[in-house]
């Protein structure tokens, strides 16, 4: 009678375990909101699967929401019905609105209350310190670039131009695109990519020019204004615009407008984000390399670039054992193989340097060199990777930049419409309707009175 | 004529409910909700609104892109209304004539209407293409002007009002032929008799009849230019180059939702709100008085 | 214009087209042969048909191309023969055929949902006499004055709160509200006679009834009309399921197609795919113009408040 009840009573056990819904096994989910597409998106999903594999627990879902804008946008609202996502994908002009948004559980606190240890000196100064605050990092860097210096090697090899040796200064562009006109090996010596970001940004940056007051943002949000139409300003955007008659630059729109003129052989040369090496290596027809960004000489210091892309944001309001999760994933993220997988597969820039040095030991760069611009610009290494320098002899060749304050980045309010701004106003000047100065000045003013507007919605 | 009822006292208060809710909920509280928010700056996170009355406005007043924002509306709106009226008009008079095949010619004139204007505008893109479409091809044996939307507001601008306009077309025609196949011939036959050729039959006979219909489809394709034109440029040019295409219902959901400036989207809201009501106002008056005869 | 279509056009109608003031068996107002020969107006004609088609026929051309001989110069102006693998993966890309269900869905929807709403409200104005009548009346008129952009921020919020973002619901709910098509109703049954709904009422017949046995009937000719016009208005609907959805899942075709837009130059420039989503995306409310021309017209001419 006994060994029959317990046998019933074991089969029901087992019944009752088959049929609940397993809360011990149902993994808690994770929303992660991103904003590219295409096969970028794809990588982030890959990725994703990889962690959901490797652990019991979560599950990372992987939410295409369309571009950075609409993803913001959506993150916005769902977190304003107190439904937001627990990782958002944003671009890095969304930061100071991030900052002040009062919606973000900063990842330097997330790891710390999850006892989560990760080195955050280990990470790529100018990367880290675009989303740094009071010395501690709030928001996660992900897929970040830089812009650097393309060059058609076919065309340098037809204009009589050593294909190994890109331009090193702005007189040296121009030299090659006059040479290259006249042998007729292309169009136009070069264009740009993502005006402002390229042309205003980076170039202040990697002069050591000062973007904006209360160094370049950083300092809060109070009367800030920008600087951009200062001396250095009008001498870079006034050249552009005298070269832009002669065909030695031609603007070619915003955003990737003008890649095709790359890609079809138009303009020899071109500036545009890193993360453009994975498309080019696909769609470019002829032998092409990189160098870095190139520099107007002394007076001016050469300093590193500053970052583009997107971060990670975790933000508030989701129930607190989730947030385990998040930190999990997150750290996830940021182990150098992650790291290392995810430059391979994207071109964007690993960010510790552990992976870097993994990476470069791997003679990952000697096989690739053209991915190593970018880092070098960034951290102000040597424009050679040290792996290819084995076995040589002499001196060591030394770091050409240095970071300085004016390198950091910048952190600005109504960013977006800034950058509208700034590039309308470029191409009322390429176009021949307005002077560099006047151009400039008056990006300077509208954009002052953005950055006032933004002020005025955060006065507490 | 005093009409019969039927005498339920609740029935009707049903049978109308399903119309007032959604209008209460998806229209009046929304446009109230639009009110508030034009008079406070709203972080876009949540947190405290700041009441700053008509700040909002007056940086709106202020800003050289919104009155640009409004001058595009009007160029992009008077700009589709004159080619798909008077292009309408002409197709409909040559169709109207006394030959066979009128219905094969009416549905062949017809059917652009159907096509959205954002995928029209998505056709008229590549043929604008400036390296791969046919027209700026065939432009670069004429001038050495590089045709290229891109760069030019103004050819950005006749791309997205020739796509516009030729959805418009068909919607055009076909009132346009209502009206000329009301109007007698004998009349027409009268001035022929008369002497008048028929250029003069026209002028002076057919255009005035016309006119209430002429005047109805003017006001129609403006305001559908408008207000209704939001698709095409958000798939063609997203208000650029620069803002050469930014009108002004971009603009407000630019600046809402892509800018987070929730305030000055609400203003740009109540702004348009007014030129409805004083639009609507206007037509009740003219057009309907002018024509109802 | 055939004669029913005429009176159709009823007392009442906004827009007076000239009223012809003629005899019995004289007038369809087309004027004698022209002199200047039917020829040229044939030719005329055909030449304007032939421009106004050929954004649409270059599509088609496009559409047929492979990528190469699209980017080639000169451009090829003949159809070629990869449609089949265009359009194929066009589909595949695009998730064309969640799409086209999702504006099939809305479209129909919206017209059935206007349609009815509107008929029953309409009825309910002219059929009883019920405080608050004019009110609604009213209420109904200023939604003219409140088109989609004057309540889009706060409109997203309250489809937010009813969870209604990413559903048919809220693709469809919000638009099925419509001052014309009840408008449009009213007059109608304004000018169906007293005398109907006298000897209903004598029968015994209770108003929904009437409704559904008498008007029912009377108003399919305008029921049709409207639902070919609200179809074709549901389909192309830009800026509110732009506003609603954000999953691809939920899209519809006419935003979906955005999406293949190379906007950055290492894309490929694969407007022949484009061009074929665009193909699918306008080819049901085009056809439906075309074969159902009349009603279409009919619709048109009636709903024009």
């Amino acid at each position: 009678m006994r060994m029959r009840v317990r046998r019933i009573g074991l089969a029901l056990a087992a019944l009752v375990t088959a049929l609940a819904p397993s809360a011990a096994l149902a993994k808690t989910d994770i929303q992660f909101w991103i904003g590219i597409s295409g096969q970028l998106a794809e990588t982030v999903e890959t990725q994703a699967k990889e962690f959901n594999q490797s652990q019991p627990d979560y599950e990372v879902k992987v939410v295409r929401k369309g571009s950075y804008a609409e993803t913001l946008t959506a993150a916005v609202a769902a977190y304003r019905q107190r439904n937001p996502p627990h990782v958002v994908q944003v671009f890095e002009v969304g930061t100071q609105t991030m900052l002040l948004s009062g919606a973000v559980y900063p990842v330097y606190e997330l790891m710390q209350q999850h006892e989560i240890k990760i080195d955050w000196n280990d990470f790529i100064k100018p990367v880290v310190g675009y989303y740094t605050k009071d010395g501690k990092l709030y928001s996660m860097p992900y897929n970040s670039s830089t812009p650097i210096f393309y060059y058609n090697k076919a065309a340098f090899k037809k204009a009589g131009l050593d294909p190994g040796k890109p331009p090193k200064t702005w007189k040296d562009v121009e030299a090659a695109a006059r040479k290259i006109l006249a042998a007729g090996a292309a169009k136009c010596g070069f264009s740009t990519g993502w005006p402002s970001w390229t042309m205003v940004e980076n170039m202040h940056a990697t002069h050591d020019q000062p973007f904006a007051t209360r160094n370049n943002g950083f300092g809060g949000v109070e009367g800030v204004e920008l600087l951009i139409n200062r001396e250095f300003g009008q001498k870079h955007i006034g050249q552009l615009a005298a070269w832009q008659k002669d065909q030695v630059y031609s603007y070619g729109g915003r955003g990737g407008a003008a890649d095709p003129k790359f890609i079809n052989g138009d303009c020899a040369m071109y500036i545009q984000s890193s993360a453009l090496i994975g498309g080019f290596t696909r769609s470019v027809k002829f032998d092409w390399g990189t160098g870095e960004l190139p520099h107007w000489g002394p007076p001016y210091r050469k300093a590193t670039s500053i970052i583009g892309g997107a971060t990670l944001w975790v933000l508030k309001g989701k129930p607190q054992a989730d947030y385990r999760g998040v930190a999990r994933f997150l750290e996830f993220l940021a182990r150098p193989d992650q790291q290392m997988w995810w430059h391979v597969n994207t071109g964007y820039l690993a960010i510790s340097n552990t992976a870097v040095k993994n990476l470069e030991q791997g003679y990952h760069f000697v096989r690739n060199p053209r991915q190593y611009t970018a880092f070098a610009q960034l951290t102000g290494l040597p424009p050679t990777p040290p792996a290819a320098l084995k076995g040589r002899t002499g001196p060591a060749p030394k770091p050409e930049r240095v970071a300085t304050p004016n390198s950091q980045g910048l952190r600005l309010g109504n960013f977006v419409q800034i950058r509208d701004v700034i590039e309308s106003e470029l191409e009322n000047v390429f176009a021949g309707k307005k002077s560099a100065k006047q151009g400039l000045d008056d990006a300077v003013a509208r954009s002052n009175a953005l950055l006032k507007e933004f002020a005025a919605t955060y006065k507490q | 004529m005093k009409r019969t009822v039927f005498a339920n006292r609740w029935l009707p208060y049903l049978l109308v409910l399903p119309q007032v809710v959604v209008t209460v909920v998806f229209f009046f509280w929304p446009a109230a909700k639009s009110l508030y928010l034009s008079v406070f700056k709203s972080p876009p996170f949540g947190g405290r609104d700041i009441f700053v009355g008509l700040d909002n406005f007056t940086a709106l007043l202020q800003s050289p892109e919104y009155y640009d924002s409004i001058v595009n509306s009007f160029v992009f709106a008077g700009g589709v209304t004159a080619l798909s009226v008077l292009g309408g008009l002409a197709v409909a008079a040559l169709a109207n004539q006394k030959i066979r095949g009128l219905a094969v010619y009416r549905t062949a004139l017809l059917w652009p209407y159907g096509i959205a204007p954002a995928v029209a505008g998505i056709i008229f893109l590549f043929i604008f293409h400036p390296a791969y479409g046919v027209l700026p091809y065939f432009l670069s044996f004429v001038t050495a002007y590089e045709f290229n939307w891109l760069l030019e507001g103004w050819i950005a601008m006749t791309l997205v009002v020739a796509a516009t306009a030729w959805t418009h077309l068909g919607y055009n025609i076909a009132f346009f032929l209502a009206g000329l196949q009301g109007i007698p011939d004998s009349l027409l036959e009268a001035a022929d008799v008369d002497g008048a050729g028929p250029v003069r039959r026209f002028v002076s006979i057919v255009i005035p009849l016309l006119s209430p219909v002429t005047f109805y489809l003017v006001v129609v394709n403006m305001v559908s230019g408008f207000f209704g034109s939001f698709g095409v440029i958000h798939a063609v040019t997203h208000g650029g180059p620069g803002h050469a295409t930014e009108i002004m219902v971009y603009k407000l959901w630019k600046d809402g939702f892509l800018g987070l400036n929730l305030g000055s989207s609400a203003a740009q809201s109540v702004i348009l709100m007014a030129l409805v009501i004083g639009l609507t106002m206007l037509q009740f008056r003219f057009v309907e008085k002018k024509v109802t005869y | 214009m055939s004669p029913e279509a005429a009176r159709a056009v009823a007392p009442g109608a906004t827009v007076a087209l000239p009223r012809p003031t003629v005899a019995v068996g004289e007038a369809t107002g087309r004027p004698r042969r022209p002199r200047w020969g039917r020829l040229v107006v044939h030719l005329l004609l055909v030449a304007s048909v032939a421009v106004i088609g050929f954004p649409l026929y270059y599509a088609f051309v496009i559409s047929t191309q492979s990528l190469d001989q699209v980017i080639q110069r000169p451009p090829r102006l003949l159809p070629s023969t990869h449609a089949l693998e265009n359009y194929v993966e066009a589909w595949r890309r695009s998730h064309m055929g969640r799409l086209l269900l999702n504006s099939m869905i809305v479209a129909v929807a919206v017209a059935a949902g206007k349609i009815a709403i509107s008929m029953l409200s309409a009825f309910a104005i002219v059929y009883f006499r019920f405080r608050g009548r004019q009110f609604v009346f009213w209420m109904i008129f200023i939604t003219l004055m409140l088109p989609i952009p004057v309540r889009i921020l706060p409109t997203y919020e309250v489809i937010g709160t009813l969870g209604w973002l990413d559903s048919y619901a809220g693709l469809t709910v919000p638009l099925m509200a419509s001052a014309t098509a009840t408008f449009l109703f009213r007059q109608f049954y304004l000018t169906v006679p007293n005398e109907l709904c006298e000897a209903a009422q004598l029968d015994g017949c209770g108003p929904l009834r009437f409704l559904a046995s008498f008007l029912l009937p009377l108003s399919w000719a305008n029921i049709a009309a409207l639902f070919v016009v609200l179809f074709i208005y549901g389909w192309n609907e830009y800026l509110w399921p732009l506003l609603i959805t954000n999953t691809d899942e939920m899209r519809t075709v006419v935003i979906g197609l955005e999406r293949l837009i190379p906007r950055s130059g290492t894309e490929l420039p694969t407007w022949n795919l484009i061009m074929a989503g665009a193909m699918m995306a306008l080819l049901p409310p085009v056809a439906v113009i075309i074969f159902m021309q009349r009603w279409f017209v009919r619709g048109l001419i009636e709903s024009e408040k």
